[in-house]
This record gives structure tokens, C-alpha cells and sequence, in this order.
């Protein structure tokens, strides 16, 4: 009887023991993805990168070529999604933390979520059929809408986050003094968040930074380097998706760099994010 | 001595319910109310602009459905042809690709982030947890299009040499693992999936099991359960959470487009072998959208996105629901 109660025991702390080492070995393996990916592009990238390759334009197989228009493209993406997504993504986050309580910022809640959630492909063909189709040609414009649509649901749901974050009895110490909602809003409650609000809006970037399905047919690409904005435009990850499916060793070779040179920004971002919020919470 | 109370209006629609210090601002300063109606009315348009979006987003992509629901009726889903030189569109192949790459990547990937978002939240000491939780999180900030070049230089050369052979020497009586053995197809765009959604699903199981209260550990540790047992429990508790996260990896999955484009082989077809080449909704949209020549083709290629965007609406809506059930919308909602 004893024994058996021993035995059952035994086998509970071996189960249990197992199950414990099972774990971290999934950690473990999630950690080498990550050390195996990021290790490649750098040992690959390294090798094509230099400062010709950043300030060149593509050129035909055999020509070598870079990659300075792309980078610039995607800048310019980059700051048209900015410009019409953050002020968007961070007054909607304002609206949902401080007026947040009806049942109209429980919809756009719910909504923001589900667009997070939505293909970042889908918004490529919503923008294109609502941009490209009647300007009948691609654009930098409609490349920055799509990366625009991408970033404002999340933006929103961050800036909300961090907003909700501020201690009330700030508001109602700014209240009490006679400010009025605009002015405890604007004055008090925003610059407490402001550092919070600021990562939320880095990582935005960082990850629209990355898109390529939504740019495939908005943005399109470009051999050259382009000012305009009513016109295609070349972007860094539209750029290495088009050299690692070419047949041709040495533009694979230019994508590795490339992709070095996307991870180094996205990985900064992160860091400096993970930098920041460190001390906070 | 009058009451004070009368001053104190009810909260009022305008401000809504619950910010009763809004209300009291209303009454107490009148001349601050022209400020606020024009500061609360930019927020709400703010917030009203993203509702818009999402119904433009619905009436655009549907609208110009409509000429290939037109030509096809319900047949477009049925259907196995897709020829654009001879104008027949067929969804299945696709629908068949995403639906056997999404599920490729469920199995590898449920157990997986269950596995590393258990060791963070319940077994890994804090010192320990914390710098893993951010590579894990790093993982999910690599773009897709990354992805996608690493799995074809070096994720697809190793299935071909060291994992498809052995696969298809052992379990070659299943049709799952007959065919040629190329390194591009369906098994490898799930595999490069499960790696993509892995940090996605661990990060919310992870909310999940953090807002388990801490007394259904304890009773099950005072009652002499081992860790793996007290573990179960709170697995248990936070049951309808973890299935929110593990729906909205599939989500993700099923939407996940440049990666699986490279990977997976990109032919229309319907074929049980896991070896072979197929294709998934995300990627012909990605491939042939700018090539569509005609109305109706480009038509099919939006009737697709329509489906794309209705499925992962619906996956997307129930699984924060599920979330939500745990978490109550605190935290990490954000996140995914």
C-alpha cells in the first residue's frame, strides 16, 4: 500500500521534473530561432555591405548596385505614414483613455484590436482600390496610407495604455486648480505620458518599417531615386523581397545586406524602447 | 444652509458615465466649456476616423467584389480552376493552401508557446525571465519579408537535406510525405509560420496566465501538488484566454504574407503530400495583383482579399473576446 503511494509519488515528481525541463527547452529553442535568423544576417550581410552599396541605385545583374533609393523610400514611407497616422493613432488613444467609458469607445476599441488583426496584405488592396484605382497609377501617397492604416489602431491602443497609466490624482489636482479638460489633458496628463506614448509610437514604426505585402501594389517600386509623391517609389523591404527571389547569387548577396541594414534600425528601435520602459514599470 | 448636492448635476451623456469629475467641471467653470467642446470633438473625430476606415475598408473591398461574384456566384469557392488566360477563377486551391499552412503552423507552434509562455510566467526566476521574455519578443519584431529570405537560404535547404528524407523514408505510406522532396512547399511556409506566430501566441498566454490570481497556485501547492500539477490548474483557469491566443495566432497566420510567398511554391494546386507546392490567399494576392490585366481577374484577386479580411475579422473578433473573458481588457490587448 505504502509502496505503491511512494511509487505514485515518484512518478508525480518525474512527471513534473519532465515537464519543467520540457518547458525551457521551448524557451530555449524560441531563443536559438532568433540567435539562428539575427546570426545569418549579420554573417551574411556583412560581407556586401559597404558605403557604395547604401548610396547606389539597383542595377542590372553583374553591376553590383545598392540600395540608397530604397532606403530613402522607405524614409519617405516612413514619414508620410507618420505624419497622417500618429497625430490619428494618438488622439483616438486620448479619446479612449479619458472619455473612454460609452458604449462608442467600446466599438472603437473593439475595432482597433480587429484592425490590428486584419492582413497587412487586405490593406494593401483596400488602399489600392481606393487610391491607385482613381489615380489610376502606384504611389509613394498611397504606399504611406497603407503603412498609415497599419500604424493607427495600434498607436491608439498604446497611447491609450500609457494615458490610462497617469495617476487620477493628477487630473483631479489640475481640475481642482480650475484648469479646464483641454488644458489638464494637454498640460498635465499628456506630458506624464509622453515618454510612454513616444515608445508606443518607435515600436509603430518599427513595425510598419518592416511591411512589405502592403506596399507590393501601392508603392510598387523604383530603379531610381524619386522626390515625388504622386509616383512609384522604392522601399528597403519591397527591395530585398525582389533580390532574394531573383535567380542570381549576387543579389542575394545584396539581400542579405539589405536585411542587415532593416534589422539594424528595427533592433535599435527595440532596444532604445526597451530602454526606456525599463525604468518605468 | 442649502445641500450641496443639487450643483452636482448627474453625470451627463455628453461626458460620459463614469468621469463624474468631468461633470462637475461643466458646472463649476463655464468659461472653460468652449475649450473643451472643441478639444473633445477633435478626439472624437479622431476616433470616428478609424471607424470609418475599417467601414471604407469593408464597402471598398466588397464593391469590387461584386463583378466576380457576379461571374461566379458560389462557385468561386468551390471551384479548382484558376486561369486567368481563359477568365475562370477558382478559390479552392488557395483556401485548401491557407487553411493546411495555418494548421501546419497550430501543431508546431500551440505547444511550443505554451511551453516558453509557461516557463516565463510560472518556472524561470525573474532574473532569468525577463531577458528571455524580450527575446521572445524580439522574435516577433522581424519583419516578414526576413523571414521569407532565411527560410529560403537556410530553413529550406535543411528540411531538403536533413528532415524531409528521414520524413519520407519513415512515414512514405502516408500520403502526407510522398512526392518530391524540394525544401519548397507546403510543410516548409508552415514551419517558417509556426516560427512566426510562436512569440505572438506566448506573449498573450502569457497575460493570461500572469492575471490567474496568485491564490489558485497557492492552494494547489498547500494541497501538495508538484509545480507541473500547479501548473495544470492554472493552465486550466485561464483555458478560454489561452484559446483566445492560440485563434489569434491562426488569425495571424492565415494573414501572414511575404514569408509564406517565398516558402511555399506558389502553384494552384490541391495535393495531400505536404512536399509539394501550393499556394495560400495571401500569397496570389501578393504574386498577381499587379499583373491582373482585366476587370474580372483583378475582381477575383479583391474577392479574395473579401475572403481574407471576413475570415480574419471573425477569427480576430472572437479570440479578443475570449481574451478579454481573462484579462478583462487590462493589458496586453495591444500587444498582437
Amino acid at each position: 500500500m505504502s509502496a505503491s503511494v511512494q511509487s505514485a509519488d515518484t512518478k508525480r515528481r518525474a512527471v513534473s521534473a519532465v515537464m519543467t525541463t520540457l518547458t525551457a527547452a521551448c524557451a530555449l529553442f524560441a531563443v536559438t530561432m532568433l540567435v539562428l535568423i539575427l546570426g545569418y544576417i549579420a554573417i551574411r550581410g556583412i560581407g556586401s555591405l559597404n558605403l557604395q552599396f547604401l548610396i547606389d541605385t539597383p542595377k542590372p545583374i553583374g553591376e553590383g548596385g545598392g540600395i540608397g533609393n530604397a532606403i530613402l523610400g522607405s524614409l519617405v514611407l516612413l514619414a508620410l505614414a507618420s505624419i497622417i497616422g500618429l497625430p490619428l493613432g494618438i488622439a483616438t488613444g486620448i479619446y479612449l483613455a479619458e472619455f473612454g467609458s460609452g458604449k462608442f469607445a467600446g466599438i472603437v476599441r473593439f475595432i482597433a484590436d480587429t484592425l490590428t488583426g486584419v492582413p497587412s496584405i487586405v490593406v494593401g488592396v483596400f488602399v489600392y482600390t481606393i487610391i491607385v484605382l482613381p489615380m489610376k497609377h502606384f504611389s509613394a501617397l498611397a504606399g504611406g496610407i497603407a503603412l498609415a492604416v497599419i500604424m493607427i489602431p495600434i498607436v491608439a491602443r498604446t497611447t491609450e495604455e500609457m494615458i490610462r497609466l497617469v495617476p487620477a490624482s493628477l487630473r483631479e489636482g489640475a481640475l481642482a486648480l480650475g484648469a479646464p479638460q483641454w488644458r489638464v489633458t494637454m498640460g498635465v496628463v499628456l506630458p506624464a505620458a509622453a515618454s510612454g506614448i513616444a515608445t508606443g509610437a518607435m515600436l509603430a514604426v518599427a513595425r510598419v518599417s518592416g511591411e512589405t505585402a502592403p506596399l507590393l501594389f501601392t508603392a510598387l517600386n523604383y530603379k531610381f531615386f524619386n522626390f515625388y509623391l504622386d509616383e512609384p517609389i522604392a522601399s528597403l523591404t519591397v527591395q530585398i523581397y525582389n533580390y532574394s527571389i531573383s535567380p542570381y547569387e549576387e543579389w542575394h548577396s545584396l539581400a542579405w545586406a539589405a536585411t542587415l541594414v532593416l534589422m539594424a534600425q528595427i533592433l535599435v528601435i527595440n532596444i532604445i524602447v526597451r530602454f526606456f520602459t525599463r525604468k518605468r514599470f | 444652509m442649502a445641500n450641496p448636492t443639487p450643483t452636482l448635476p448627474t453625470p451627463t451623456s455628453a461626458y460620459g458615465a463614469s468621469s463624474r469629475a468631468w461633470s462637475w467641471r461643466r458646472t463649476l467653470s463655464p468659461t472653460g466649456n468652449m475649450g473643451d467642446a472643441v478639444f473633445r470633438a477633435l478626439l472624437f473625430g479622431s476616433a470616428f476616423v478609424l471607424l470609418l476606415i475599417f467601414g471604407a475598408m469593408i464597402a471598398a473591398i466588397a464593391s469590387n467584389s461584386v463583378p466576380s461574384m457576379r461571374a461566379f456566384g458560389f462557385g468561386f469557392l468551390t471551384s479548382q480552376v484558376w486561369s486567368p488566360i481563359r477568365g475562370e477563377f477558382g478559390a479552392l486551391p488557395f483556401i485548401y493552401g491557407t487553411v493546411m499552412s495555418s494548421l501546419i503552423a497550430l501543431v508546431i507552434s500551440v505547444p511550443l508557446s505554451l511551453g516558453v509562455a509557461v516557463f516565463l510566467v510560472e518556472q524561470a526566476p525573474r532574473r532569468l525571465a525577463r531577458p528571455v521574455t524580450f527575446l521572445v519578443e524580439l522574435l516577433a519584431a522581424i519583419p516578414s519579408v526576413v523571414f521569407g529570405l532565411w527560410g529560403i537560404f537556410v530553413l529550406a535547404p535543411f528540411l531538403r537535406e536533413h528532415i524531409q528524407p528521414p520524413l519520407a523514408n519513415w512515414f512514405g505510406w502516408l500520403p502526407l510525405f510522398q512526392g518530391t522532396v524540394t525544401g519548397i512547399g507546403l510543410l516548409t511556409g508552415g514551419i517558417i509560420l509556426a516560427i512566426m506566430i510562436t512569440p505572438i501566441i506566448s506573449a498573450v498566454v502569457r497575460d493570461v496566465l500572469a492575471a490567474v490570481p496568485m491564490s489558485q497556485r497557492e492552494a494547489a501547492l498547500a494541497l501538495g501538488a508538484t509545480k507541473w500539477e500547479t501548473t495544470r490548474v492554472v493552465l486550466a483557469n485561464g483555458g478560454p484566454g489561452i484559446a483566445g491566443a492560440i485563434i489569434l495566432g491562426l488569425g495571424r497566420a492565415i494573414g501572414e504574407t511575404m514569408a509564406v510567398t517565398m516558402l511555399i511554391g506558389n502553384r494552384p494546386q490541391i495535393s495531400l503530400s505536404l512536399f509539394e507546392p501550393s499556394y495560400t490567399i495571401a500569397s496570389v494576392l501578393a504574386n498577381e495583383f499587379t499583373e491582373a490585366s482585366d476587370e474580372l481577374y483583378l475582381s477575383a484577386l479583391i474577392q479574395l482579399g473579401l475572403i481574407l479580411f471576413l475570415v480574419t475579422f471573425v477569427i480576430n473578433a472572437a479570440a479578443r473576446l475570449l481574451v478579454w473573458s481573462v484579462t478583462r481588457g487590462t493589458s496586453g490587448t495591444a500587444r498582437a
